[in-house]
C-alpha cells in the first residue's frame, strides 16, 4: 500500500494519493499534499478544507460541487460562492484536489 | 497521478494493421491508461468475496492463491454445467468475423484482441484445452492453449476492456452474446479476487447502504432538499416528496448518480417536478436508493444479492408497483434477471398508470415500469402541458443506451418525449443508433479515472457520430437515459466534440413542463437563462 510520510508519521493512501482513513487526517497532511503539488495553503484554502471535513462528518460523503458552492456563498459571501473562485484555489478541481487535502475518499459509482 | 491523456489527433490515428506475432502465445501487456486499480481488500472483505489482498494489475506478481488454476477451471466447469448459453457460446463460433469491426473498443484501438471473436477466443482456447477431446489431444492445432499466468492476465485485460454492450451480438449470425462471455470471464476472475476498485467500491457501498455512493438516508434527503430549493428558484413551486412512506401507490427508484452528480441531478429535478405536477402518490426509499447494480459486473450471485433490496422495500412499504428512472444496466438487470432471481413479485399489482389508466402489460410479471414508458404515455394522453420553445436553444440528438436499447427495446419512448419537449431533434446515422447504438465506452464499471485513454478510445465511434450531427445540424445537446452516460459522455464530448452538452431526457421534460401556478420561467434547471430571457 502506498504511504506518505509527514509530521513524523506514516499515513496509508490509495493509488491516487487519497487517505485510506479520513479520521487519521491532520493539518500537516493537508499542508504536505499541497506542497507536493506546489501549492501554499492560504486561509482561503483552509476555509474550504474545513467546510469539506465538517460536511463529511455530518453526511459521510464529500458534498456535490453545487452544494459546496452554495454553502460557501452562504457562509463566506457570494464573491466566494462560485465555481471560478474554487478552481482558482484548487486548479485540479475542488472535488478532487480539495477533497484529497481534506483527507476524504473519492466518490464512486455512476458519477 | 493518472497517466497523461494523449491529444485527440494522436488518439484518432488508429492503426488497424494486425501485429505479426501469433496471438495464441498469450501476452500480458497491460498498457498505461487501459487498466483500473485492483480492488482494495476491504471492499472484497465487506461482501465476503475470496482472496482479498493488495495487488496492482501492472505488478509482475498478482499474488494469486497457489491453486489458482484449479479454482479457475473448476469455476469454468461449474458454469458450463449451469449456463447452457455459456456452453453453447464456447462451442458454436465459426469465426466468420461479422462481429470483428462492430466493437467500439476495436474501432478505437485497432487491437485485434478487441474483436469480439478474439476476445471470446481468449477464453474459448482455455475451454478447448481442458473441456474438449480435440483440444486435449491436439492442443494448439485445435486452437487450444494452456492456462498460464500470462493467459490469465490477458483474459483479465480484455474482460475489463469490454463494456458488455452487446453490439457485436446484433451482428452475429449465431446470436453469440459476447457480453455473456465477458460476464462469465469476470465471474471467474472474481473467484481469484481480481476485480477493480472502481467496481468493488460501489458494490461494498451498496451492500452497506443500499447505494453505490454510500449515501446515508439523511444525505439522500439533504441532496434532494437541495434540488427542491433550486426547483423553487426556477418555478416558484415548493415540491414536497415523501421518503419511506408506507402505503404509497408507487415506489420510485433511480440510480444514485442522479442524486449526486451533474448533470444527473437535473434529470432528478425533472422527475420531482413531473411527479409533483401529476400529484402522483409515490415515495422514495432511502434503503433502495439505487437502481444500478455494480454487482452485475462482479458475479451473478452478487448482483442477485444487491438487487433484492428493491422488492424487499416495495414489500415493506406496501406499494402497488415500482417505477424506475433513467439508467442503463439497471434496466438490463431489472428486465432480464429480476423475475428469475426474485420473482414472482406477487405481493405487488400489475402496474396501471393512475393518470391515464394504461395497463403496462409488458411489466405484468416484474411490476417494474420504465419512466420513459410512463412519461410518453402521459404525453400521448395529453396529460401534460409542455412548452418546447423553452428548449429552443438546444439542437438535440439522442444516444440510445446499450442496455435499454439492446436489453429491452426502448427506442420510441425517449424519442417521443424529446420530440414533444424540443423543437430541434436530429438523429445520428442509422448504424449508430437504436439496436446498433455505439457504447459510451465506459459502461460495465469502466467509468474510472485512471483508464481515461481506454475510455476515450472506446467512446470514439459514438463521439464520431455526434460530430457528424454537430457539423450537419449544429447539435449541441446529447440526450440519453442512463446515469453512466450522463457521467461519462460529458468528458467524452469535451475531449472529442467540444461544445456538446449532455442531459437526461427528463431534464428536457422538466424545462418544458408547464406547472400549475408556476411563475414566469426565466432560467432553466441549470440556472442558465432561457432563450429570449437573457436580460430578465
Amino acid at each position: 500500500m502506498p504511504t506518505i510520510e509527514c509530521d513524523g508519521k506514516t499515513y496509508d493512501v490509495d493509488e491516487e494519493g487519497y487517505l485510506q482513513d479520513w479520521q487519521i487526517w491532520s493539518e500537516a497532511v493537508a499542508g504536505y499534499m499541497a506542497k507536493q503539488d506546489g501549492l501554499e495553503l492560504s486561509e482561503a484554502h483552509w476555509e474550504v478544507i474545513r467546510f469539506l471535513r465538517d460536511y463529511f462528518q455530518k453526511y459521510q460523503i464529500a458534498p456535490m460541487i453545487k452544494i459546496l458552492v452554495k454553502e460557501i456563498a452562504k457562509t463566506m459571501g457570494t464573491e466566494k460562492g462560485n465555481t471560478k473562485y474554487l478552481y482558482e484555489l484548487y486548479p485540479a478541481g475542488p472535488a478532487k484536489q480539495a477533497c484529497r487535502y481534506a483527507g476524504l475518499p473519492k466518490p464512486t459509482g455512476c458519477v | 497521478m493518472p497517466p497523461k491523456l494523449p491529444k485527440p489527433e494522436e488518439l484518432a490515428n488508429v492503426n488497424y494493421k494486425p501485429p505479426k506475432k501469433w496471438w495464441q502465445k498469450g501476452t500480458a501487456e497491460i498498457k498505461e491508461g487501459f487498466w483500473c486499480f485492483g480492488s482494495r481488500p476491504k471492499y472484497l472483505q465487506a461482501v465476503d468475496m475470496p482472496n482479498p489482498r493488495e495487488w496492482k494489475p501492472t505488478d509482475e506478481d498478482w499474488k494469486l492463491p497457489d491453486n489458482w488454476r484449479e479454482i479457475f477451471l473448476e469455476g469454468m466447469a461449474e458454469r458450463l454445467q449451469k449456463y447452457r448459453s455459456f456452453h453453447l457460446f464456447m462451442d458454436i463460433c465459426v469465426r466468420c468475423g461479422a462481429c470483428a469491426d462492430k466493437c467500439h473498443f476495436y474501432l478505437g484501438t485497432g487491437d485485434p484482441k478487441n474483436m469480439p471473436v478474439l476476445r471470446a477466443e481468449l477464453l474459448r482456447s482455455v475451454y478447448r484445452k481442458y473441456f474438449t477431446p480435440s483440444g486435449k489431444l491436439l492442443g494448439k492445432i485445435a486452437g487450444a492453449r494452456e492456462l498460464t499466468p500470462d493467459v490469465l492476465k490477458e483474459i483479465w485485460t480484455y474482460a475489463f476492456q469490454c463494456t458488455e454492450c452487446r453490439r457485436c451480438s446484433v451482428f452475429c449470425p449465431y446470436g453469440i452474446d459476447t457480453a455473456e462471455i465477458t460476464i462469465i470471464a469476470r465471474e471467474l476472475l472474481n473467484l481469484l479476487g481480481l476485480n477493480t476498485d472502481w467496481i468493488m467500491g460501489p458494490v461494498a457501498n451498496s451492500y452497506r447502504t443500499g447505494n453505490h455512493l454510500g449515501l446515508e438516508p439523511h444525505t439522500i434527503k439533504s441532496n434532494i432538499d437541495f434540488m427542491l430549493d433550486d426547483i423553487e428558484t426556477v418555478t416558484g413551486i415548493k415540491v414536497e416528496p415523501s421518503f419511506n412512506r408506507k402505503g404509497a401507490e408507487i415506489l420510485f427508484v433511480t440510480p444514485s448518480g442522479d442524486l449526486f452528480g451533474e448533470p444527473g441531478i437535473y434529470t432528478c429535478m425533472g422527475y420531482l417536478m413531473l411527479f409533483h405536477e401529476l400529484g402522483l402518490d409515490y415515495t422514495w426509499s432511502t434503503m433502495a436508493a439505487e437502481g444500478g447494480n455494480f454487482g452485475f459486473f462482479t458475479s451473478n450471485d452478487m448482483a442477485k444479492k444487491l438487487a433484492y433490496k428493491i422488492y424487499s422495500e416495495a414489500k415493506r412499504l406496501k406499494v402497488k408497483w415500482i417505477l424506475g428512472g433513467e439508467c442503463g444496466h439497471m434496466w438490463r438487470v431489472w428486465n432480464q434477471y429480476f423475475d428469475t432471481w426474485h420473482g414472482p413479485a406477487d405481493f405487488l399489482e400489475a402496474p396501471v398508470s393512475p393518470i391515464t389508466g394504461t395497463r403496462f402489460e409488458n411489466a405484468k410479471g416484474s411490476k417494474l415500469v420504465h419512466i420513459a414508458e410512463f412519461t410518453s404515455d402521459l404525453i400521448r394522453h395529453k396529460k401534460l402541458s409542455l412548452d418546447p420553445t423553452r428548449n429552443d436553444h438546444l439542437q438535440v440528438t439522442f444516444h440510445d443506451s446499450c442496455n435499454t436499447a439492446r436489453g429491452m427495446g426502448i427506442f420510441e419512448e425517449p424519442r417521443y418525449i424529446i420530440n414533444n419537449t424540443c423543437n430541434h431533434f436530429y438523429e445520428m446515422p442509422e448504424n449508430t443508433i437504436r439496436e446498433k447504438t455505439f457504447c459510451c465506452g465506459s459502461g460495465s464499471g469502466l467509468n474510472a479515472g485512471e483508464n481515461m485513454e481506454q475510455r476515450m478510445r472506446g467512446g470514439f465511434p459514438r463521439a464520431n457520430a455526434v460530430q457528424y450531427v454537430k457539423e450537419r445540424h449544429g447539435v449541441n445537446m446529447l440526450a440519453n437515459i442512463c446515469a453512466i452516460d450522463r457521467a461519462t459522455l460529458k468528458p467524452l464530448m469535451d475531449y472529442w466534440v467540444p461544445g456538446v452538452n449532455v442531459a437526461g431526457v427528463h431534464e428536457l421534460l422538466g424545462n418544458a413542463l408547464i406547472m400549475k401556478g408556476e411563475k414566469e420561467r426565466v432560467i432553466d434547471l441549470r440556472g442558465e437563462p432561457l432563450p429570449g430571457k437573457e436580460g430578465a
